[in-house]
């Protein structure tokens, strides 16, 4: 992966939605590659971001309609269906375990809507297929950082939104995880510069199907640990219980860094199902820690990445 | 009203069914080529001929029950049925060694060894082959139709193994999949519990 040296920017030159739909119909034409060159100035400068990705990013359509949310369903388009109804203001997010300062933060002060960057990010999803997704958000180390992790702190769980009346995959017969959905990292990778809490996408606030108002984005792992609709985020001194892992432990690890050589117990991982693509398409080549290994293998020094899948 | 509808059924003409049924297969592939088979058209298109394959067996092992217990007689449309299942999963296996591996050989053979769910399904399909390959009435009439009848109850653990081939693939345990594992192991446990009651009213030999 390519990452470039830029400044940050402000909100203003986050890519505008009119920017993005003009080269959504430039791409989908036949000349989309030779079209670039004609792009917004905006949106050009948004691909140059610190840390973005220039692959092309994946349609905004299949972005929001494309989704594993099963506290809506486990179908793909489930949660682009029933997530509307999700009520996600007011939203606040409690903070606690080793931190200094607990407490319920309201949205906007944990993420200041002025602060918010883009970062067009690789998503690759465990069931072997990938996207790529201009996300908006802010660096989780800088909300972690306000709250004071205590010098004991090694690692941060997260948790899921649990309401019923408006999930409707959390209730009924057919539950196919344990509610509330939970994931963890630890504090290192909490800390890591890429991973963000996002709050939009495309220059929009983030689709309700796509984890609003805010979620966990983790771009070198496995797609279920970029955890939705977070309400707690706390510091622990031992490894928090995760959600797929407890589901089937010998299938999902704690780690879940995407990697080309470790297969998942019932399919390779080796390659990967473009989004977008047609039938034709050819597959893409996974990369270590989804193209992120320049910035993120030093954490994952001297340990065995099958054992710690 | 049986009567009727089994006069009804007599009269009509089987070989429109065969077109009827090519029609999803048509109409997938056509989709997929105008790029409306939605983000992932590679896996909706091997997931939908899978998942009819797996329709038109459980239709074949319906036949019998529906004979026995509500008095319809659909036996004139079995051989479609089960020839329709085939043909699907052709298209099914078709499309994962083209357009999901892309004819990547290796992977091919490393999914055949190392993946259960991949065997299975392969398993499932080997041995739909010996009952496509002897479905005309001249194989029949060949093979005898003892040993015709023994060899298409291949039919059974075929059907058992799409199923579970199909549970197998998913993560966690979602509804459909389950639904129609369970919608076989009925189908499959009507047959067994009708074995053992035939073979208990048998009068035992010497």
């Amino acid at each position: 992966m390519h990452v470039r040296e830029k400044p940050k920017f402000g909100e203003s030159e986050i890519t505008p939605k009119s920017a993005w739909l003009d080269r959504r119909s430039l791409m989908r034409g036949a000349a989309g590659l030779a079209a670039v060159g004609l792009l917004p100035a905006t949106a050009r400068r948004a691909s140059a971001a610190r840390y973005s990705t220039d692959a092309p990013p994946t349609a905004y359509e299949y972005v929001t309609t494309y989704n594993n949310f099963y506290e809506f369903g486990t179908g793909k388009s489930d949660p682009a269906k029933h997530a509307g109804q999700l009520t996600t203001s007011p939203w606040s997010v409690v903070i606690d375990g080793m931190v200094a300062r607990p407490g319920t933060y309201a949205l906007e002060d944990l993420v200041g809507p002025r602060t918010v960057e883009e970062r067009i990010y690789r998503l690759r999803c465990v069931e072997g297929w990938s996207m790529v997704i201009p996300w908006l958000g802010v660096p989780l180390a800088g909300v972690l950082k306000r709250a004071e992790p205590a010098p004991g702190a090694k690692y941060v769980a997260f948790e899921t939104l649990v309401r019923p009346a408006e999930m409707p995959g959390q209730s009924g017969i057919f539950q196919v995880l344990d509610w509330p959905y939970v994931e963890g990292l630890r504090l290192d990778e909490a800390m890591h510069p890429l991973t963000i809490l996002a709050t939009g996408l495309y220059g929009e606030p983030l689709p309700n199907q796509n984890g609003a108002p805010v979620r966990l984005v983790v771009p070198w792992k496995y797609g279920y640990k970029s955890i939705k609709s977070i309400v707690r985020i706390t510091l622990t001194e031992k490894q928090p219980p995760t959600t797929w892992n407890i589901q089937n432990p010998r299938e999902y690890g704690f780690y879940s860094n995407v990697n080309p050589e470790v297969d998942h117990p019932r399919w390779s991982q080796a390659t990967e199902r473009v989004i977008g693509g047609s039938l034709l398409s050819p597959q893409r080549d996974t990369e270590m820690f989804n193209g992120y290994a320049g910035e993120v293998a030093g954490l994952y020094a001297g340990m065995d990445l099958r054992k710690f899948h | 009203m049986r009567d009727w509808l089994n006069t009804a059924l007599r009269r009509l003409p089987v070989w429109p069914f065969y077109w009827l049924g090519a029609l999803p297969a048509a109409w997938y592939f056509w989709n997929g080529l105008q790029g409306r088979l939605g983000a992932d058209p590679v896996k909706a298109l091997e997931h939908e001929y899978g998942l009819i394959a797996l329709q038109f067996l459980i239709a074949a092992l319906c036949v019998t029950p529906l004979r026995e217990i509500a008095g319809i007689n659909l036996l004139r449309f079995r051989r479609m049925l089960g020839l329709m299942a085939f043909s699907y999963a052709c298209l099914h296996l078709a499309v994962w060694l083209g357009l999901d591996r892309q004819f990547d050989w290796p992977r091919i053979v490393a999914d055949l060894t190392k993946r259960p769910y991949i065997i299975l399904g392969m398993a499932a399909f080997l041995m739909l082959v010996p009952l496509a390959w002897t479905s005309r009435d001249a194989a029949l009439r060949r093979m005898g139709p003892v040993a015709w009848r023994r060899l298409h109850r291949l039919a059974y653990p075929a059907t058992a193994l799409a199923a579970i081939h199909f549970v197998w693939l998913v993560k966690a345990w979602p509804p459909e999949p389950l639904l129609y594992a369970a919608g076989v192991a009925a189908l499959l446990g009507w047959r067994a519990l009708r074995g053992r009651r035939r073979r208990a009213r048998r009068p035992a030999l010497g």
